[in-house]
């Protein structure tokens, strides 16, 4: 005998328990069982587009934190090489070096508090977060040292960054470093063979290479499909091309290979990041940022840079027209990008593993909204 | 390794032997096309395969008072190389352009995003309608007459 | 089963959209004045006299000591009001490390974010079913004016417009120390306010 059943409509309203910002989606459910999903976002638009054409290039810096406030050095980094392809600068090598240990560094803190975050929609309330909350303190306390602020740094500045490193920074990196293996360990026993977390996200959330190629996807949420694309092996921006470091790739797209894929992450920035101390220390002591004049004028033209920002594929579009602030200023951001396959990843499944597929595509709204 | 930015000027020459009449200039940087051959260049940029062109990385437009112009931005992940290709569209009352949702599915939001901020109709788009601002909202922000 | 190629759904898309909308610009008609801050509490208002005084010490020390706030984070400030719950500053010494995601639970509403007209009657609706006695704390610089974001065709410039506001938390984001010192400051106007508390009055939205 088979049960009738009917539809029923859900709103997931902006406020909800699930800790990723003001996100809205309309739920059709047949039972509990997903049949339609509709998101609606908009609830950050601050209209970053139109403020920041009246602003010169380097008052702009501060909106590219307010982005992807949880990553917020790549912003500055992405907007930065942007500007520099626009404007033809040569960045110093010793400034090149300080970018890319401090954007892995970012890199390692942002897999941390996603990771954190995803198991914290499984039902773990919390306690892991902590765990991982305790490793980005300490990251946080090297970036004060640096930029002055907890959060929002502002401190990449177009052709390099704006102040050298502190003396203090070089060895509590190196202890940071050498204690964070053990940590790792850690969260790698408690956390990799637990049974609830793999049979609740192992074969959900699915999406398949082809149809995350086409839906323009990027970062982790590719590579866990099987798709070997990495912007900083394939498109190197900055110095990435004299580091040796592997690219994690998943096999099926399913919620476990994003949380697999993270982790392993991790590690490689690691790697990365010890490569990159021992190339600093070789280096004669120079100057961290290039000549340029307090209002810059890049030529007219326009210019596309992309970098690989902790979440996909971030770039900036601008436009210029000769004078100190830019034309048209765009951003590509990588999590609204990834957004449009989360109807297909959720649709037949059930509504618990829709929270669930929804923390592991690792969104931030001020990013999606701009 | 670095991805190869395929000239406007090398793509250009092989897109008009095959839909005639349909790119208006080329330079190094970029091809500008005719607005209503859009869904033809991209069927072929994506389908021969020469081009490969399977990924959309980027589509914007931008406001230059007499005319607009949208922006895609695209790179083929297995040929390793890029491309910027504009569609003009002269004029500033009621500007459409057919969309390459059918061809791109991640083109959808994008799409959207633009018709929401700058007021550009996407022919044939499966769900035109606001994303950023509220239905109701009167003007497109990010046009150059809005204040 | 529900025939999933032909799916009829059982709600109209573009009309819930428009009713949104309406919702938004009537907000916006309606907000062009910030409302006044709760301040009557300064003035040392004498609501029982002397015979309510030990019943309004402890009452507001039993009030300032449970409070319980909405988790309501809605931009970059949202994570460092996390990080004043975490590990490091505790909150829980001062008994409120439970956030609650109901309204109906919570006595404290800690805004922490740009809010934009867009999410302007969420919010309005979150405080109106939001019991008494109740405070609210606005945190950051979005909150407090608008910040940097003033300008912006749909930034609400400061949550004064929509509600009444008892402690401002200057700070881009404030640090955790800056977000303590605001609520000590509530605290003391807990404390100091008395069993009796003059209510804003706001009227609803529908």
């Amino acid at each position: 005998m088979v049960m009738k059943t009917e539809l029923v409509t859900l709103n997931m309203g902006p406020h909800h328990p699930s800790t990723h910002g003001v996100f809205r989606m309309r739920v059709t459910l047949d039972g509990e069982v997903v049949v339609e999903m509709e998101p609606m976002f908009g609830y950050l638009h601050r209209g970053l587009e139109k403020l920041a054409e009246g602003r010169t290039y380097t008052q702009i810096i501060p909106f590219t934190d307010r982005l992807d406030y949880v990553s917020s050095m790549a912003g500055n980094l992405a907007y930065c090489v942007a500007v520099e392809k626009l404007a033809q600068v040569e960045v110093p090598e010793r400034a090149e070096y300080i970018r890319v240990i401090i954007c892995e560094l970012q890199r390692m803190v942002n897999h941390l508090i996603a990771v954190g975050f995803f198991i914290n929609d499984l039902g773990a309330l919390q306690t892991p977060l902590q765990y991982m909350w305790r490793e980005r303190e300490k990251v946080v306390d090297l970036f004060e040292m640096q930029s002055g602020q907890r959060f929002l740094y502002n401190y990449m500045r177009i052709g390099g960054v704006s102040h050298d490193l502190a003396p203090e920074f070089i060895p509590a990196l190196k202890k940071f470093l050498d204690d964070f293996i053990g940590y790792y360990e850690e969260f790698e026993d408690l956390l990799k063979g637990n049974e609830i977390i793999q049979s609740r996200t192992i074969g959900t959330g699915v999406i398949s290479a082809e149809q995350a190629i086409d839906y323009a996807m990027s970062g982790p949420c590719l590579r866990a499909t099987g798709v070997n694309w990495d912007l900083r092996r394939d498109d190197s921006y900055s110095i990435y091309d004299r580091f040796d470091f592997d690219v994690i790739v998943g096999e099926n797209g399913d919620n476990w290979d994003r949380y697999r894929v993270r982790m392993g992450e991790i590690m490689q920035s690691h790697r990365i990041i010890r490569q990159a101390l021992e190339q600093l220390e070789e280096l004669s002591p120079g100057s961290v940022n290039a000549e340029l004049p307090q209002l810059l004028r890049p030529p007219v033209g326009e210019a596309y840079a992309a970098i690989e920002a902790p979440k996909g594929e971030m770039g900036f579009y601008l436009v210029s027209d000769g004078s100190i602030a830019p034309y048209r200023w765009h951003c590509r951001a990588p999590d609204f990008v990834n957004l449009c396959a989360l109807r297909d990843m959720v649709v037949g499944g059930k509504i618990a593993d829709l929270i669930v597929t929804f923390g592991s595509i690792d969104i931030c709204l001020a990013s999606v909204d701009r | 390794m670095r991805l190869k930015a395929l000239a406007g000027t090398e793509a250009a020459p092989r897109i008009e032997e095959k839909l005639s009449g349909s790119v208006i200039e080329s330079n190094e940087a970029c091809m500008v096309v005719n607005k209503d051959s859009i869904a033809g260049i991209m069927q072929l940029l994506k389908e021969s395969a020469e081009f490969d062109f399977d990924y959309i990385n980027n589509i914007t437009a931008v406001d230059n008072f007499d005319h607009f112009e949208v922006i895609y931005n695209v790179t083929s992940i297995a040929k390793k190389h890029t491309l910027c290709v504009k569609a003009r569209i002269p004029g500033r009352d009621n500007p459409e352009i057919p969309s390459v949702t059918s061809i791109w599915k991640g083109a959808d939001f994008q799409e959207r995003e633009v018709y929401d901020l700058m007021g550009i109709r996407f022919i044939d788009h499966p769900n035109l309608k606001r994303i950023a601002l509220w239905e109701g909202f009167e003007g497109h922000p990010l046009r150059k007459d809005f204040l | 089963m529900p025939d999933y190629d032909n799916l009829i759904l059982p709600y109209s898309s573009g009309d819930a959209d428009k009713d949104e909308g309406l919702l938004i610009n009537e907000i916006i008609a309606r907000s062009q004045q910030p409302i006044p801050d709760p301040d009557a509490w300064l003035q040392g208002v004498d609501h029982g006299g002397v015979v309510l005084t030990t019943v309004d010490a402890v009452l507001g020390w039993a009030r300032k000591r449970s409070l319980w706030p909405m988790l309501f984070g809605l931009a970059c400030c949202a994570f460092e009001m996390m990080a004043a719950a975490g590990n490091r500053w505790d909150i829980s010494r001062f008994g409120m490390e439970i956030f609650r995601p109901s309204p109906r639970q919570a006595d404290m509403m800690i805004i922490a974010g740009t809010l934009t007209w867009k999410m302007a009657p969420a919010v309005r609706q979150l405080y109106d079913q939001m019991a008494e006695p109740k405070w609210v704390l606005a945190m950051g610089s979005c909150a407090i004016s608008g910040g940097t974001f003033s300008e912006s065709y749909s930034v609400v410039p400061g949550i004064n417009r929509i509600l009444p506001v008892d402690v401002y938390v200057p700070g881009c984001p404030p640090r955790p120390e800056g977000l303590y010192h605001g609520l000590l400051e509530l605290h003391e106007k807990i404390q100091k306010q008395g069993y009796l508390k003059d209510n804003v009055h706001l009227p609803r939205l529908d």
